[in-house]
């Protein structure tokens, strides 16, 4: 069980919510995440990113975007309600060092996993650019913390309705071309955006991390759902990562495997959608 | 074996037994080796396959006293040699025959803590069975008595009427223990120690407990409330249990000793890591480890597609590729969850599957097609990244392996096709590597396994391990075993 002490809405589908873990906030690192329950009896195992954490309060932040039946469920929760279940710190953490100069790319809901690495990466002596780019400026999140923790930043939205009109890609090479270049690039967001981040930074050479959010339901490494091929091996996200060299990863494999269960999703939102009107029609 | 409808069985056993109560005279073994040998009644297959209620519906009070009189009472035991926990077993047959079946479970508790369990899942047949005298007078093991049903009326007998009470725990000692997981091995661990009047706290990484009985075997062969009864007693003797809790994650293993107070630990976290054939094509979708299948199914009781919140795949055609018990429940889960076919794909022959011969002969009744000296050799996408179809190789087999099986051996230019749309791989698990990852001085050999002395010790001071993690995948009961040696062991480290 763990209570929720705060809750804000960060766009219209982003949520913010710090919970009671005080064991989670006390061992975990960078780059970890949690897997929680909204029922015990037949709810399912959702992973999400710790964001943030507070040792002396005993609690985590998560923030999560509404897309399916939990997370749904989940932004439906208020201060003082307990989830039911909510275990981790799982994955293995950031690996983190000072390599001079690291570049945070952060997509959408991506900015949240990336707080605490970027963090981590400037804790161990860094200098940090980050990108943060979104569909539009109502989707951009985290925008003062991550300036806070960073020597540049640059905001790109899809729509140019904040900063600049542009993928993130764009800046993201610009910086591989300046003289010198970043050591590391370090990417979260859609797989996509994943995806052509690694394909900008290929030709310099640049490291580029990214971390994989798969399809879970144990998280310990028992179930293989999760599993990537990463360099032609089979990985499991859930313990080998959550975090791979962005090189190696067979991308269209993997979003191809997030798919596996859209049309259920989608059913089960209508579903829930179709409950939510029955009962304020009878209230 | 043939499907036999369950109202016969019971009336033939009805009429057995009058027959036995109306004799005067003292049974001879002759007699005794003539009296019918009691078949499990079933659900009707074509039924059962649909739905996920138990197979088995376990023996009436007549057939289980006059399965109970087939027992010799011989001198020699051999079925207590068998069984890797030495229940005294014609001890507790001759109390079913006698209709005391509180003094038939005690005597059977004495030696097993989950016999509710072990009478649905042990491999009675190469155990307890495979010696039994009765079955080699009869040259059939098949006609051997049937020990493990017996254990299962009489730890059924004692659940339906309320009668079970938890084992007696000593006064407090104040020593702390924490065992990790919660499957059978650590149950038995847990409830020994307790005994002894030690605090334990069980530590689990899933929601829910009990381990591969929670996750792993399918409801319609051990259902889980049985499991459930057994947490429940633990409960009652005072144990703690904490779920969603992984050591190694959420606390070091070396941290509860050091930090938390803990006097010793039993690791008994399972074979969890699955594996795979690692062929072309078998990260396309639609194609699951056993473990992931199951636990939709189970655990996560995706079966009730109404209420659950885990989806699984809604299947046409199926292929499980494996010959093992966990082959066999993937096959006739995906049944129940509504495929249209299943194909049960295995390498080599029949004789050389591992899986129990009951459980075969369940997944036939129920429709499961079987391919023996076939194999996968690789997967083919539809273009969308889905599983469509599984091109095959065929085999004969050559000379034994290091197993003593035949190996199988690949029919150059034999590939077909299969059309599928599911596929479950079936092959076995290793052990989960996230404690010897976390735990840096335990020692583990080349597959992963802890390694312990013959006490369960580990090479480092106060852990103790036992159970698949130590063993590699093997049965329920080995694990409990494994769980009772290593509480001594505990109980003498904590008692000196």
């Amino acid at each position: 069980m763990a209570k929720i002490l705060h809750k804000e809405q960060l766009s219209e589908d982003v949520f913010l919510v710090r919970v009671e873990a005080p064991l989670i906030a006390e061992e975990r690192q960078a780059g970890q995440f949690v897997i929680l329950q909204v029922d015990e009896e037949y709810g399912e195992r959702i992973p999400l990113t710790i964001a943030d954490a507070d040792r002396n309060e005993g609690s985590i932040t998560m923030i999560f975007q509404r897309v399916g039946h939990s997370t749904t469920h989940l932004a439906e929760m208020s201060v003082g309600d307990e989830i039911p279940a909510l275990v981790g710190p799982l994955g293995t953490p950031t690996h983190v060092e000072c390599v001079g100069t690291a570049v945070c790319v952060g997509g959408g809901i991506g900015v949240a996993p990336l707080h605490p690495i970027t963090q981590a990466l400037k804790a161990a002596g860094n200098k940090i650019i980050t990108i943060i780019g979104a569909r539009t400026k109502d989707l951009v999140i985290l925008e003062d913390k991550m300036r806070a923790l960073s020597d540049e930043l640059v905001v790109c939205t899809d729509d140019g309705s904040y900063g600049r009109k542009a993928l993130v890609t764009e800046p993201l090479k610009e910086i591989c071309e300046r003289d010198p270049g970043p050591q590391l690039v370090v990417a979260i967001g859609p797989p996509i955006m994943m995806k052509f981040c690694a394909e900008t930074t290929r030709p310099f050479g640049v490291r580029t991390v990214v971390s994989l959010n798969t399809i879970m339901v144990d998280g310990t490494g028992m179930c293989g759902g999760c599993r990537v091929t990463v360099g032609g091996e089979t990985k499991f996200t859930c313990v080998d990562g959550p975090e791979f060299d962005g090189h190696k990863v067979a991308f269209d494999e993997m979003m191809a495997r997030l798919r596996a269960y859209k049309a259920r999703e989608q059913q089960d939102l209508q579903h829930h959608h179709a409950e939510g009107c029955k009962l304020r029609a009878s209230q | 074996m043939e499907y036999r409808d369950a109202n016969l069985l019971k009336q033939e056993a009805q009429e057995a037994l009058e027959e036995l109560e109306s004799r005067t005279d003292a049974l001879k073994p002759r007699d005794r080796m003539a009296i019918p040998a009691q078949e499990m009644p079933q659900q009707e297959p074509q039924i059962r396959a649909r739905n996920t209620s138990e197979v088995a519906l376990g023996y009436t009070e007549a057939q289980a006293k006059v399965e109970a009189a087939r027992c010799l009472q011989c001198k020699k035991k051999p079925c207590v040699a068998g069984c890797p926990v030495q229940i005294d077993i014609p001890g507790f047959i001759q109390a079913i025959a006698d209709g005391d079946y509180r003094r038939s479970i005690d005597v059977v508790k004495s030696a097993s803590l989950l016999p509710a369990v072990c009478g649905r899942v042990c491999p009675q047949e190469t155990q307890c069975q495979e010696p039994c005298t009765v079955g080699k007078a009869l040259n059939d093991v098949e006609k051997a008595v049937s020990i493990g049903r017996l254990e299962r009326f009489v730890a059924d007998w004692e659940r339906e009427h309320g009668e079970i009470t938890p084992p007696a725990v000593k006064p407090e000692t104040g020593k702390k223990v924490a065992v990790v997981g919660s499957g059978p091995a650590s149950l038995v661990c847990a409830a020994d120690v307790r005994r002894e009047g030690h605090a334990v706290t069980i530590f689990e990484a899933f929601h829910k407990f009990g381990g591969v009985m929670m996750y792993g075997i399918p409801e319609f062969r051990l259902p889980k409330k049985i499991v459930q009864v057994e947490i429940d007693t633990l409960r009652r003797m005072g144990v703690e249990l904490q779920a969603n809790f992984v050591v190694g994650r959420t606390r070091k293993l070396m941290d509860l000793l050091d930090k938390d107070g803990f006097d010793a630990v039993f690791v008994g976290t399972g074979a969890g890591l699955p594996r795979f054939m690692f062929i072309e094509g078998e990260n396309l979708v639609g194609i699951f480890s056993a473990n992931e299948y199951l636990t939709r199914a189970n655990l996560m009781r995706a079966y009730e597609k109404s209420r659950a919140a885990t989806p699984i795949v809604e299947s046409r055609k199926v292929a499980v590729l494996g010959g093992g018990n966990v082959a066999m429940d993937s096959a006739r889960t995906a049944l129940r969850l509504g495929a249209e076919e299943v194909h049960l794909v295995y390498r080599r022959t029949e004789k050389e599957m591992p899986a129990r011969v009951e459980e075969v002969a369940n997944a036939k009744e129920e429709g499961v097609v079987f391919h023996f000296l076939e194999n996968a050799k690789r997967f083919l996408g539809d273009g969308n990244g889905n599983v469509r179809a599984m091109e095959c190789l065929r085999y004969e087999l050559g000379e034994p392996d290091d197993s003593g099986r035949r190996r199988p051996v690949v029919i150059p230019g034999s590939e077909f096709e299969m059309e599928i749309d599911t596929a479950i791989v079936a092959i076995g698990n290793d052990s989960n590597p996230l404690i010897k990852q976390t735990t840096p001085n335990l020692d583990t050999n080349k597959w992963g396994n802890i390694v312990v002395d013959d006490n369960c010790r580990t090479n480092v001071p106060r852990i103790f391990a036992g159970g698949d993690i130590v063993l590699g995948a093997a049965t329920v009961i080995l694990a409990m075993g494994q769980g009772r040696t290593a509480a001594a062991a505990i109980n003498e480290l904590l008692g000196a």
